[in-house]
Formats: C-alpha cells, structure tokens, sequence
C-alpha cells in the first residue's frame, strides 16, 4: 500500500500540486508498472475545433528548453506541447526545443543549455498512479545560474491533465516572471451557429471546451462571478432579455432580473454579493443594483434620460464604469457605487463602448466607433492618449485576464466571428478559430476554480 | 547540490507526510475507507488540518467538469412566437408580416409619417378590446456592440409603446422589450440590408 504514498492529498481545488524541491528520491519505479499497464485512458478527448494562431513577435522574450515529459504519450494529453503553447502565448517566453530524455530526477548539464541560448530549462514526466489519477511532475532549471529553481507534483484526475499542464506553466510563468500566469483559467463565450446558441467555458488555449447551456433563443454577455463558480449571462429563452445565474458545476440556474422591459448587462461586484444590471423597468435603460441571487428591490443606481448600460465594476468594488449617451453619442463614465455625479473618462471619438477594467485599476479597454471601423482600445487611466491594439475593423466585448497582462476580444475574419487574444502593447496576438460558427461575447474568468 | 541522496529521501519522506497531514482533512472528518491505504500514522501526529472539504468528493469529480443544460430539450421552454424552429440554418425571413413592422432612420427612434397610420389602428384595436396585448420588439442593425444595441432596440420599443398609450393605450396592454442586434430580419452588411433590420416589430401575445 506504501504506492499510494503519492496520492495522500486531496484538497478542494482537488489538483494536488506537492513541492519536490527537496528531493526526487521516491517509490518511482514501482508506480511505473502500473503506468504501463494502464494504456486505456480516462483522460478527455482534446477538441480540436479551436485552433490558436499566433500572429506577431514581442520584443523581450525568456528563451526557454523544454522537452515532451516522460511518458506523456501514454497519459493520452499532450502536457508539453500545451505548456509550450501556453508559454508561448503569454508572449514572455521563446520555446527551444528540450531534450525529451530528461525528467524531473535528471541532472542536465546547465552550462551546455545555456550554450544553446536556453535561459531556462524545464523537463517532467506523467505517472499512472493506482486510483487511476496521475502524478504530473516537472523541474525548472536556471541555466544561467546553474541551479534548479522549482520542482512540483501535481496528482489529478484524468480529466484534470490538461489543468494540471496549464497549472505547470502557471508555475513558470510565476517563478520567472514574478507575475502569476492565467493558462489555468478559464474563458466563457457565446458559441452562435445558425439559430443555435450555446455558453461555452473552455481553457485560454480553446481547448478543453464544454457547454454550459444550449438555446434556441440568444445568449449575451456572460459574466463569471468572483470565484469562478457561476456566470451570469442574458439569456432570449423567454422571448426578452433577462439576467440568470448559472452554478457551472451543478447547472442550478435562476431568473435574477426579468423585469417588465429588458434586463441585461449583469456585471458582478467584487464581493460576489450584487450584480450591477441594465434594467429598463422605469422607462430608459439605466442601471441598477441586484442582489447576486435576485432577491430584494433592485437599487437604483443612476438617473438619466439617457441609455445607461455595460456597468463594469472597479477592482476595488467603489466605482461602476457605464455607457451612457446622455451628451449625445455613447462615451464611458463612471459613478460612486453609492450614488453621486457620473464623471466622464472618454472623450476621443463618438463612439465608446463596453469598458472593461484591467484588475489593477490602470487601464481601461474598449470599443471605439473610428470611421466605419469598430476598434479595440486601452486607455491608461493614469495619463495619456487612448491607443489602438488591433489591424481589424470590428473589434467587441474586450475582457481582461485576472492577471492584467492580456485581453481577449472578438472580431470577424473572414465573415466569422472569432476570439483574439492580444498582449497590452497589441504585440503578441492569438486567434481561437472555430469551424463555421460564430464565437461571441467572450469573458475571461477569475484565477482558480 | 551537494545533499547526500538518504538525507534527501529522509527530507522528502518527511515533507511528504506534513502535506498528507495538513491537506487531508478526510481523515478528521470521515473514516474513509478509500483513504485508508493513503494514511500514514506518522501523518496523525502531524495533526493540523486545514480547511474541511470532502476528500471523497474532491477525489471523484474533475473540477474541470461542467453541467451542460439544453433549453431545447428541457421542459418549460417558451418555444416563443419567431421563425419557428424548423427553420435550422436560414436566419433570414423571421420578420413579421410588413403591416406590423415600424422601421427607423439611422441612429433614429422618430416614428416616421408612414408608420402613424398602422399604429393609429392598432391603438383602435387595443382601446376597443382592453384584453388584446402587444408586446413591441425593438431591433438594431447588426453595427456595434450587442449591449448598447439592445439599449439602443428598447429605446425604438419605447416610442412605439409611447405612441401608443397617447393614443389611448392602458399600459398594461403593451410591454416594450428588445433584441438588439440579435434577431435581423435580413442578413448583410450594406444599408438595405441595415434598413431592414432597424425595426420595431408589434407581436399580439
């Protein structure tokens, strides 16, 4: 029984990530019978309908080796090639290629990596272990400083592998770059294909996706509460717009808002507790407070004669960016949550959309009307002119990455509607191509889940 | 580097079960028998859990796993009035008979000349027969984003269902909601097209 030694912990987020800094000196031997004889897998088939694309080169880039981990054919998910994919999107990171005959045990001769022009190196491998999880495990080495800098296991289930790489890459993201990687987030869009609508919650890669709800009706604006667990979203199934909450794990859903008139626009307070939404039960749409779980009078939270809509809230949860067309075209303003005067903060163009607020309050991006053109921008709070991110003409619904350093947007190739991801300085993009549907609406998720 | 390989297995061995220790709260809460093989009695001495879940669960369900739910398929769906369902694929024709459309100028919620006829009856309907009710579908063409175009689709709802309670309309009678930019009437992307689609639709319900 000492074999299960490995699998000793489960938690609630229930991939076990274990440090092995230490040592590598365990029972490695003996779980590799049970690897071998368990070539039937339980792991998810990849879709493959989503394929990445990256377009551009960022200019600072970590040079990095990485090989295929030990006996990652057998776990049926290619870990290294979505850490690499991962790595590469996040535009810190040049991938070399690794030597596949290293693990984590190995001791590689740092100074001929770094001859290689590697900075880093990284080498794992994947165990079966008796309960039918896996052990994914990796080192990264510092070939410039010659030393090893992170050893880690990860014990998930089989259809956690494709987590348990993401949360692989997360780690070297974190170790090298000081900031915490999002490749094991998670991002939710609106799938349209003819007259079917579908809520789709897949990986940053587009990879591992699955569907939260199918319609025959519209879906919009899907918005991930703060820990990960639920979306609210507009859903037509009634024949109007109105405002549900969705459990992601149990698929328990409710009607927060469906008021007379439309309902929209859900937006989640940073506590989790209330939804900022667009009602038009008064007349004009304007926006409202609810409670997360629709219960209680909705709270007005301002008065125009004007559309108010798109409320996004600030990090610190004291401020809601909105749209409004109270001046005449639709600029993006923003209110105390409790009430008070709606200040201005576009003003370039006469056409600004759908803010959407980096988490450290720094940038705001956005859809500005240029021309014909519809274009995502950012906006540095802090000073400066709004600056363009993209070469296409109808960019929507940006949203940032929990961690700040990229957003993902939609935009049409093609007469499609596809999702782009793109770094802050518009350098580094990638393009989650669907097959003959439309890919709407797309909201990035909180870290964890 | 330079740790000898026994101090590090000893290292590891002892790390090892201070994470068995303080990450398996299962053994604190439930006498698991799937967990027993995993326990060590070195780990109870360890002692500490932390946050109490279940081990039992956390084992079994994959937290990548999401419940998908089928409005198609589940009961107490509103198939609604449109198109129909049958018309898979062909997006185009979902608009209701001409008479009971109301069309818009660009960026435009004046009701123009020619639509105050068909309104004016329709209010003459709804006067004579307080339990007819309209609900007025405001829609967009398909430029710009989906939530201010559906701001954008109520506010042409709006001055239909405006134009109505002057003409005498109880407000109990007529709802106005909108679709935005999401059901055209007709698919492209030049101004006949856009002309089409800028519309307020009257459906009895």
């Amino acid at each position: 029984m000492r074999r299960a030694l490995f699998r000793a912990c489960s938690l609630e987020s229930n991939a076990v990530t274990t440090d092995l800094s230490t040592t590598f000196k365990m029972p490695r031997r003996r779980l590799l019978g049970w690897a071998a004889a368990s070539t039937a897998l339980a792991a998810a088939p990849l879709q493959a309908q989503i394929r990445v694309e990256i377009t551009g080169v960022g200019a600072t880039q970590l040079p990095l080796a990485l090989g295929r981990f030990r006996d990652e054919a057998a776990c049926g998910v290619a870990l290294s090639t979505i850490i690499q994919a991962d790595l590469e999107r996040s535009g810190a990171f040049r991938v070399l290629a690794g030597d596949n005959s290293l693990d984590e045990r190995s001791t590689p001769e740092l100074t001929a990596w770094r001859g290689r022009g590697a900075d880093a190196l990284v080498a794992g491998s994947v165990t079966r272990l008796a309960d039918g999880r896996f052990d994914v495990r990796f080192k990264l080495w510092d070939a410039v400083r010659g030393e090893g800098l992170l050893a880690l296991s990860k014990v998930v289930q089989p259809a956690d592998l494709r987590l348990a790489a993401h949360r692989v890459a997360d780690d070297i993201h974190l170790k090298l770059t000081g900031e915490r990687g999002v490749f094991a987030t998670r991002i939710a869009y609106v799938l349209r294909s003819g007259r079917r609508y579908s809520l789709h919650v897949t990986d940053p890669d587009g990879e591992g996706g699955q569907v939260a709800l199918a319609s025959p009706e519209p879906l919009i604006s899907p918005a991930w509460s703060p820990d990960g667990r639920k979306l609210a979203y507009v859903s037509f199934e009634t024949q109007k717009a109105a405002v549900w909450v969705q459990d992601l794990s149990t698929g328990e859903r409710r009607m927060v808002a469906g008021f007379r008139g439309s309902n929209s626009a859900p937006a989640w307070s940073p506590d989790g507790k209330r939804l900022a939404v667009t009602l038009s039960r008064d007349g004009p749409a304007q926006l409202y407070l609810i409670s997360a779980d629709g219960s209680g009078e909705p709270q007005r939270l301002t008065r125009s004669s004007a559309i108010d809509t798109e409320a996004a809230f600030s990090p610190d949860g004291k401020q809601v960016y909105f749209v409004s067309d109270r001046g005449g075209g639709p600029q993006i303003y923003r209110v105390a949550v409790d009430g008070g005067t709606p200040e201005r903060v576009t003003f370039s163009g006469d056409y600004n959309i759908s803010p959407a607020l980096s988490p450290d309050s720094r940038n705001l991006a956005y859809i500005s009307r240029q021309g014909g053109a519809f274009k995502l921008m950012l906006l540095d709070l802090t000073g400066g002119a709004p600056l363009s991110l993209t070469d296409t003409q109808d960019d929507e619904s940006p949203s940032f990455a929990p961690n700040g350093r990229l957003l993902v947007y939609t935009t049409k190739a093609r007469g499609l509607d596809v999702l782009m991801t793109t770094t802050l300085d518009g350098k580094i993009k990638t393009r989650l191509l669907s097959t003959g549907a439309d890919m709407r609406e797309p909201c990035w998720g909180p870290f964890g889940r | 580097m330079k740790t000898s390989p026994a101090l590090r297995t000893l290292a590891l061995a002892a790390a090892l079960l201070a994470l068995a220790a303080c990450e398996s709260p299962s053994q604190l809460t439930q006498p698991s028998a799937a967990m027993v093989e995993t326990r060590s009695p070195v780990a109870n001495a360890a002692g500490g859990a932390t946050s109490a879940t279940s081990a039992t669960a956390a084992a079994t369900a994959a937290q990548s796993t999401v419940a998908s739910v089928d409005l198609a398929t589940s009961r107490g769906v509103n198939p609604g009035g449109m198109g129909g369902a049958g018309a898979a694929g062909n997006t185009a024709l979902m608009a209701a008979p001409t008479q009971r459309v109301v069309y818009f100028d660009f960026d435009s919620f004046v009701i123009r000349d020619e639509f105050k006829g068909l309104l004016d009856s329709y209010a003459k309907a709804m006067v004579r027969d307080s339990r007819k009710h309209v609900v007025v579908e405001g829609h967009t063409d398909d430029r710009g984003g989906s939530e201010y175009n559906l701001a954008l689709g109520q506010k042409r709802a709006e001055a239909v269902l405006r134009s109505l309670t002057l003409l005498g309309v109880s407000d109990r009678q007529v709802e106005a909601v909108s679709f935005g930019k999401e059901r055209p009437a007709v698919q492209g992307a030049d101004e006949s097209a856009w002309a089409k689609n800028r519309r307020a639709e009257l459906k009895d319900r």
